[in-house]
């Protein structure tokens, strides 16, 4: 290769380097800006702020949603597995909205930790399955789990 | 090699060597993208949890994924016109960079109409979504860059550091979904792993990303091409060309 291309293609290479760390620096250093919401991990270790807007998201747990009979709000547990915060919302939840879903919810941390929600979003996961394939594996689930009853209870006679 | 290299350089040799293969690229494309496009959009059994909306992913996925890919292929071209001062990397970053607008455009109002029924909102500010629009603003920025520059050489250097500092963002929008906490959910396809997808969706997926990729292939012919003519529209062989039909 001709010296002169040589020291161009190090140039060039030096530049894309030194670009590559700067923007990493950056972006590692507004990580907490950039990431769209606490999970409720950061949230029960009091990382979020009170009373400030800010987005929360996980897991809707199984079982935690508690529909109010004479309005629309609703009152779920989010959770990641580690921790789980509650979340009173008041209005139309997504379609895709239901126990054991991902959601994105933004609103207010109050003092006594419950995160008042103004919007719901849906956060889906990147998974896609034919809804036979679905209930299969749900109906194999169910079967494992019938069974692993069963096999427990000679132990509990 | 670097006579073959250099023997690529050649805008002529460009021209007679495309116009051979350019009709192939554009049937085998169309005939792909459509197989892709017909077999998901009416063949393809619907999602358990989103039914039918997430068959945008066959129109989505693909300009999403092209429309990297264009930037990457861009990049490359810069480079080379950076270090070998190849006339023809030029015409390819110019003949490419509105296709390459339009395709990240599409992919964003796609992804906005598939967000309004699936998430509950068109836009959020996530860092895959801001990155992707960095994207568009960069196709769009390269654009103006190489308009407001009247030197053809000085443009071609300018356009190409400009192009080479944007594809920085590149892994950014690719990892967004890892290192951050998005809205947008992760990767469905990994190099490493099974795709978390059934073979009847991710087939028609794959042949549509193909069948995009030929056309593209096919319009960056056709634009540089173009270029070509009207950059070269002094020489001999241009003349012979416009006056017999042929190279």
């Amino acid at each position: 290769m001709h010296p002169i291309r040589k020291k161009r293609l190090t140039i060039v290479l030096f530049l894309l380097v030194g670009l590559s760390v700067a923007v990493g620096l950056t972006t590692y250093a507004l990580r907490q800006n950039i990431n769209l919401f606490y999970d409720p991990s950061q949230i029960s270790a009091g990382e979020a702020p009170v009373d400030v807007r800010i987005r929360a998201g996980g897991m809707v747990e199984e079982g935690s949603v508690v529909r109010d009979p004479e309005s629309l709000k609703v009152e779920f547990m989010v959770t990641d597995y580690s921790a789980s915060v509650p979340v009173e919302y008041v209005g139309i939840l997504p379609d895709l909205f239901a126990e054991g879903q991902g959601i994105v919810a933004m609103g207010r941390l109050n003092n006594e930790g419950r995160f008042v929600a103004d919007q719901v979003l849906a956060k889906h996961d990147e998974n896609y399955m034919p809804p036979e394939v679905a209930g299969a594996l749900e109906k194999a689930s169910q079967a494992e789990t019938k069974s692993a009853a069963e096999n427990a209870k000679p132990a509990t006679y | 090699m670097w006579q073959f290299f250099h023997k690529l350089g050649s805008p002529k040799w460009f021209f007679g060597i495309s116009t051979r293969f350019m009709p192939w690229l554009l049937m085998s494309g169309i005939v792909l993208l459509m197989a892709g496009v017909v077999w998901g959009l009416a063949f393809a059994p619907k999602d358990y949890l989103q039914g039918n909306s997430y068959r945008i992913i066959f129109i989505h996925v693909p300009t999403a994924f092209m429309a990297q890919s264009v930037y990457i292929m861009m990049a490359s071209a810069a480079l080379v016109t950076l270090v070998w001062r190849m006339k023809l990397a030029d015409v390819f970053v110019k003949a490419v960079t509105p296709v390459g607008l339009v395709l990240t455009f599409l992919a964003l109002f796609t992804g906005a109409v598939w967000g309004k029924p699936t998430w509950g909102t068109w836009w959020i500010w996530d860092a895959r979504l801001t990155s992707m629009l960095i994207l568009l603003f960069l196709y769009g920025g390269v654009i103006a860059l190489d308009r407001a520059i009247n030197d053809e050489k000085s443009a071609a250097r300018a356009v190409a550091v400009l192009v080479l500092v944007g594809v920085v963002n590149i892994p950014i929008i690719k990892y967004s979904v890892e290192w951050w906490n998005t809205l947008h959910q992760p990767a469905t396809f990994k190099l490493t792993e099974k795709p978390s997808m059934p073979a009847e969706m991710w087939v028609p997926l794959l042949l549509s990303v193909l069948g995009l990729y030929l056309i593209f292939g096919w319009l960056a012919c056709v634009r540089m091409q173009t270029e070509i003519l009207s950059r070269e529209q002094r020489t001999r062989w241009v003349k012979e060309f416009v006056l017999k039909g042929k190279v």
